[in-house]
């Protein structure tokens, strides 16, 4: 396959999950126990995806300026900065690790 | 709240279009992937893996098991926002973290509606774009320098920051948190985030099964 198959098969496969989440008879989504259960996925998820994206370097755990960018979103959180400003805070404190040497 | 989500995530496209190239994609294949799959885990799982040597087979694998999650969002959607059935095509193509996030941080059904196509449209567009860019700067841009890396955990803090709002998301929150740590060293990437999926699951049934 080319590597035009590939990215589409991807694409097509990427939209196919989400349609069927759309698609699930709706005595399965008005049920409590799925609502709560979804909520707590996407926390679960997110969480995941903070810990990648903060430690993780292919299979490794690395510490690296990643961790200058989380405490320093977290702070701004803590006081209560709009999203965009936690987003280039993070981006900031990255950059800046790195100027001062971190990996 | 939508329009910031976009431009953050839009900014954060110009890393993912400069790593894409890098990884030995066109910029054509880069800015489909933003435009079609527009995942942004997915995409980077995929880009990732061929970066690192992987297969296209396995990319494919990665990108696939990341993008799980927006399954789960398109269930939780369909329930919040009652789509009608002719756009419901339209509303899975704009399930992504960010959407879903912003329609679910509002309380009143016309603001999570509008919350929804807000933050999924302005990321679409913003994704896209300096998708296109960052594809075309290529090599010019350093993302690392950029602290780019650094602006995808802080969207990712700034995502979860609002639903931890009891002692249970809390708990579900470390707890997800430390199994990924423990499991990324040890399967490959993409895996260890549908594993925290499965525990969150798991962990919501028994508080549920407790509060009942």
């Amino acid at each position: 396959m080319t590597a035009w198959g590939w990215v589409l098969g991807a694409c097509a496969l990427a939209y196919a999950t989400k349609l069927v989440g759309y698609l699930a008879p709706d005595s399965l989504v008005d049920s409590p126990a799925m609502r709560r259960a979804s909520a707590s996925v996407t926390v679960g998820l997110l969480a995941s995806l903070v810990t990648t994206n903060a430690f993780a370097s292919g299979q490794h755990l690395t510490l690296d300026a990643r961790v200058a960018a989380l405490v320093a979103a977290l702070v701004a959180l803590r006081l209560r900065a709009p999203f965009l400003v936690v987003v280039i805070v993070g981006a900031v404190a990255a950059a800046l690790a790195r100027l001062v040497g971190m990996p | 709240m939508g329009l910031s989500v976009g431009l953050a995530t839009g900014l954060y496209g110009l890393s993912f279009g400069a790593l894409a190239v890098a990884a030995g994609l066109t910029v054509g294949q880069t800015v489909a992937l933003s435009a079609l799959m527009f995942t942004g885990g997915s995409q980077f799982a995929f880009v990732g893996v061929l970066g690192g040597g992987g297969t296209p087979g396995a990319a494919v694998a990665a990108a696939s098991l990341l993008g799980l999650r927006n399954g789960v969002y398109g269930v939780a959607l369909d329930g919040m926002l009652h789509p009608p059935g002719r756009l419901k095509p339209l509303y899975a193509h704009l399930t992504i973290d960010e959407s879903t996030a912003t329609a679910s941080a509002q309380e009143d059904p016309d603001e999570q509606r509008r919350g929804f196509w807000t933050a999924g449209v302005a990321v679409w567009v913003s994704w896209t774009l300096f998708t296109a860019l960052g594809a075309v700067a290529g090599g010019a841009l350093d993302p690392r320098r950029c602290g780019l890396d650094g602006a995808a955990v802080a969207a990712f803090v700034g995502l979860l920051w609002p639903r931890l709002h009891n002692r249970d998301a809390w708990a579900t929150a470390v707890l997800c948190a430390v199994v990924t740590a423990l499991l990324v060293p040890a399967v490959p990437p993409g895996v260890p985030i549908i594993v925290a999926a499965f525990v969150a699951f798991g962990l919501a049934t028994w508080q549920h099964r407790r509060d009942a």
